[in-house]
């Protein structure tokens, strides 16, 4: 009988490391001029250089070398006063010189940390993910494998090749091992990842898309008895691809190397793919027939120098700390705890403060984007800023606070905008959505109300003020749910002296 | 005028319209029909392209435009420079075919300067050897007599200026190919300093050795290529940021009196040829006539310089050479549609390098491999840091230093063809200088007793003072010319069919 998740971190400590590749979104490639622009025609964005011609000579993109020292400060490491490039030598079709540059025993950042927090059984507990290193490296071109079944190189009837991608700067980031935590390695990997993406995006140095693969995450895990004081051997996972994923693939490894271990069989030190559909790994190939790599260091190119001043200019540039800046805006906003992990799980955290920089009001915009769009999103399995601009939301909340919008009639210009029927304006045109706001228009309706009710509007004379829904809800309903009910309610108290 | 004359006097001709540009092409082109058969020295020949470019020159001048002093001037270029449109093969058959689409950097300024690229010329496959015979295209065979080398890498180009085929030339020079092929064949070569000449469109063999660089007849034909494709280089890192010396002056200047000379101890004796030694000496004498002052100095870390250079090329060449796995250009072999890309790059590879590239790839994956780095390559850095710091102390005592530039004169083709370390033992003299990333000139100092072949004399300079080594050179030379009464070639016999 196979054991689950629960009884095995029962009986077994899981140590974790990670290692993610970031593409930077740098304009020109990592040792070219040539473009990075995502999804253009194959091969259009290729030069001698990076599809390795005989004779062609790489030069450093300073800005990768900008962004790899960014990354390495805002991750607390330090940054080398020297660091060089590395060749790694491997055959590959769609590696055009056969060797990855890359860097080796000289990486430029080392020796850093990032803090992440996940809720536990005891509250809210940080886990401190220490940084090995930081390095820079080109990414390869992209094989398409046509025929086959499987869509793999063994198999297939043939490949093509598409170096666009060979030579894009590529930053890894790699982690110590993880210790110590228990059964939460599943969410403490998934928070390291989600913070690292965090700081990526406030750094700009990488359009962090995990779903495009410019931010993709290897994940090893080993596996001991609980109180053994050994390590376990690991596996690696690779390119796990969001961040439900990552949490995923974890508790897989976790379960199949339990599993393993309580057979009686050895973990092999190997690669592995996560497959999405079942959570679970399938092996690549094994560690223990890895290639010799022949690193050495790249004649080619220079060491890397970077002054020391230069540092010190860049450290001054980083922006606020992810961490820090929730912290900010959370007491700013007056939110509650669950409200702001609501908002930062649902990845709207940028979305409301672009609300809220627009005029809206904080409450109103996080209800909005983490409501009635979210919801929607949810049920169109897309992402709530992909349905409506910030600047329509922001629109819509200041209409309701100038009282030209329920919040009834908003959902329903809410619900335009995203049909596609043009601003919030042209959907309040369109269909004809304006509050009724004129007070003769409305006395003649609350007249009406309380001509026909005149039980109720007695009662309310006599001071049952809870009485008034009624007539309220009559008065709205004779205004096609366009009356300002607050207004109604103010008019209505009125006429009936109260 | 004739193509015998040196290309300083042909682009005086030139420049009084004494000959037009096409007119001195085609001259050349006719030497090349004449001789190119026994010789061969190129394995392309652009004529077409060289024409064209000959008739822009001629109209430009014609149209009083300024030119660069070797504008009109053809050159002979080795094929392992890229030149776009014009095969590239670097003496392999595995580039068989290959139409570079770019310009190297050195091929950009030579056509800027208006020099007439007449073709490519032959070498060692992948600039790996000291006799051409490495070429996958037939060996080159050396003008002073047809059954000897011409020495190699750049065997191609050193037998084209010996033969009048071209003024100039340019070469490649990794551990000598530029300086040992001038030795051989009685013209002069120079490996600048490393990083002085952009390696751009260079197709590396080693490359934190190789240095492209200036061949000619006279050090200050020599100096006024060297002036033109010399100079920083964006497109290259390891490239010197720094002005060029001026060389062409320093050719000219004809004035050693009071330099420091070291003649270096370790660079001498055992291995090397009698009248190699007896001329390199009698060279040194008349640079002590001409009032230079004679230094002996010790590079006691020289004698395993050949050791370290054997680990440190291949190491880099298994890596450099990896690219040539017929997926985007050059050579395909076994691709029927069945084989999968892993075997159609092993048979291309196995098809495509001669045996001395293999023995190279085979022996740098071995010495880079995990758990022999440290032992070879990493041992091996360590003794070129201690070449460097050898000739740093020499260069505290002298100016420049000397030395034979190969251990013999010109060898028969098929000798040591079957003996690698016979023949790797031909650059002892030469490799030093790449090792420590200096320059380096070769220039005949006369005809060695027991066989009437050219001896080369070896100048070395320190980093970025190039010019010294054309100071001395020039000089040199001058008193050898007026010593024997005309140039070294014209003790060559006639090719027949010369001019």
């Amino acid at each position: 009988m196979s054991l689950n998740y629960d009884q095995v971190i029962e009986k077994y400590e899981p140590t974790l490391g990670l290692e993610v590749h970031v593409e930077l979104s740098t304009k020109s490639k990592m040792f070219c001029s040539c473009a990075t622009e995502f999804g253009a025609s194959p091969n259009t964005q290729t030069c001698p250089v990076c599809l390795g011609l005989p004779g062609a000579l790489p030069v450093v993109n300073e800005r990768a070398i900008e962004s790899t020292i960014l990354i390495g400060l805002a991750l607390n490491c330090s940054i080398a006063p020297y660091s060089r490039f590395a060749r790694k030598n491997y055959f590959y079709p769609d590696m055009p010189k056969n060797f990855q540059t890359s860097q080796y025993d000289e990486p430029i950042c080392v020796n850093g940390y990032l803090d992440v927090q996940i809720q536990t059984d005891d509250g809210d507990k940080t886990f401190r993910i220490e940084i090995e290193r930081v390095h820079m490296e080109e990414d390869t071109g992209k094989s398409l494998h046509v025929g086959g079944s499987t869509g793999r190189i063994h198999g297939a009837e043939y490949s093509l090749l598409d170096y666009n991608r060979a030579g894009i700067p590529l930053v890894e980031i790699v982690t110590k091992v993880v210790p110590d935590t228990g059964k939460y390695a599943p969410q403490v990997a998934r928070a390291y990842v989600a913070a690292l993406r965090d700081i990526l995006r406030g750094l700009k140095v990488s359009d962090v898309k995990m779903e495009q693969g410019s931010l993709r995450c290897d994940v090893n895990l080993s596996l001991a008895q609980i109180n053994s004081g050994k390590l376990g051997i690991r596996s690696e996972t690779k390119n796990v691809n969001s961040l439900r994923s990552v949490e995923r693939a974890v508790i897989g490894e976790v379960i199949r190397q339990a599993n393993r271990l309580e057979d009686g069989e050895r973990i092999i030190q190997e690669t592995r793919h996560f497959l999405e559909e079942s959570g679970q790994t399938r092996p690549g190939r094994s560690k223990e027939q890895a290639e010799d790599y022949r690193y050495f260091p790249e004649p080619d190119l220079v060491p890397v120098v970077p002054d020391a001043k230069w540092i010190e200019e860049l450290k001054k540039t980083l922006p606020e700390k992810p961490a820090d800046r929730r912290k900010r805006l959370q007491t700013t906003w007056s939110v509650p705890d669950k409200e702001m992990a609501a908002m930062v799980n649902a990845e709207l955290l940028d979305t409301v403060e672009e609300t809220v920089l627009l005029g809206a009001d904080p409450t109103k915009a996080r209800s909005w984007w983490l409501g009635e769009i979210s919801r929607i999103a949810n049920d169109r399995s897309v992402m709530a800023t992909e349905l409506i601009s910030v600047k329509d939301v922001a629109q819509v909340i200041a209409l309701i606070s100038k009282g030209e919008l329920t919040d009834k009639l908003a959902r329903q210009v809410v619900e335009g905008v995203i049909a596609g029927e043009g601003s919030p304006v042209d959907v309040i045109t369109k269909r004809g959505l304006k509050v009724v706001s004129d007070v003769s228009q409305l006395m003649k309706a609350i007249i009406d109300a309380v001509t026909a009710q005149a039980e109720t509007a007695q009662r309310v004379r006599e001071g049952n003020i809870p009485a008034a829904g009624a007539l309220i809800g009559a008065v709205m309903k004779a205004t096609g749910g366009q009356a300002d009910a607050a207004k109604v309610r103010e008019l209505l108290l009125k006429h009936l002296g109260q | 005028m004739s193509i015998r004359d040196n290309a300083s006097v042909m682009s005086e001709a030139l420049d009084k319209k004494e000959i037009s540009a096409v007119e001195l092409t085609n001259q050349h082109y006719e030497q090349i029909a004449a001789v190119d058969k026994d010789v061969h020295a190129f394995l392309y020949l652009d004529k077409e392209g060289a024409l064209a470019q000959a008739a822009a020159v001629d109209k430009k001048r014609a149209a009083g435009e300024k030119l660069s002093p070797l504008a009109g001037v053809p050159l002979a270029l080795k094929d392992v420079m890229t030149q776009k449109g014009i095969p590239t093969t670097c003496g392999s058959k595995i580039l068989e075919g290959w139409r570079p689409p770019y310009d190297s950097t050195v091929v950009t300024k030579l056509k800027n300067a208006g020099v007439i690229i007449l073709g490519k010329t032959n070498m060692d496959e992948f600039a790996m050897g000291s006799s051409t015979e490495n070429s996958a295209y037939g060996p080159t065979h050396n003008p002073w007599d047809l059954t000897r080398i011409p020495g190699g890498s750049g065997g191609g180009s050193s037998a084209a200026l010996a033969a009048f085929e071209a003024p100039l030339a340019i070469g490649t020079d990794t551990g000598g190919s530029i300086r040992q092929p001038a030795a051989v064949t009685g013209t002069v070569g120079v490996k600048p300093t490393y990083g002085g000449v952009s390696r751009y469109g260079l197709v590396a063999f080693s490359s934190s050795l190789d240095q492209a660089g200036p061949c000619a007849r006279t050090v200050l034909d020599t100096a006024l290529l060297h002036q033109e494709i010399a100079g920083y280089d964006s497109k290259d890192s390891t490239s010197i940021n720094q002005g060029v010396p001026d060389v062409v002056a320093a050719s000219k200047k004809l004035d050693v009196k009071g330099m420091k000379i070291g003649v270096v101890k370790q660079l001498a004796g055992d291995g090397y040829q009698k009248g190699v030694e007896d001329k390199f000496n009698e060279a040194v004498a008349e640079l002590v006539k001409l009032g230079a002052e004679i230094v002996e100095v010790s590079c006691p870390n020289f004698e395993y310089a050949l050791a370290a250079y054997y680990l440190i090329a291949p190491s880099e060449c298994s890596s450099n050479l990896a690219r040539f796995d017929s997926m985007r250009f050059g050579l395909r072999v076994g691709d029927d549609g069945v084989k999968s890309a892993e075997e159609v790059m092993n048979l291309t590879r196995q098809a495509g390098f001669g045996r001395e590239v293999k023995r190279r790839i085979i022996l740098g994956t071995y010495a880079l491999s995990s758990g022999y780095y440290d032992a070879y390559y990493g041992s091996a850095q360590k003794v070129r840091t201690l070449i460097k710091q050898d000739f740093d102390a020499a260069f505290t005592k002298c100016d420049v230093l000397v030395s034979p530039t190969a251990p013999t004169t010109a060898f028969k083709i098929g000798e040591k063809s079957n003996d690698p370390l016979a023949m790797y033992l031909n650059d002892i003299a030469t490799i030093p200088v790449n090792m420590a990333g200096i320059g380096g000139m070769s220039l005949p100092c006369g005809l060695a007793a027991e066989d009437n072949l050219p001896v080369g004399f070896q100048i070395m300079s320190p980093a970025m003072k190039d010019d010294r080594m054309y100071l001395v050179g020039g000089a040199l030379e001058a008193a050898l010319l007026y010593k024997w009464g005309k140039p070294i070639l014209d003790f060559a016999p006639k090719l027949v069919g010369s001019k």
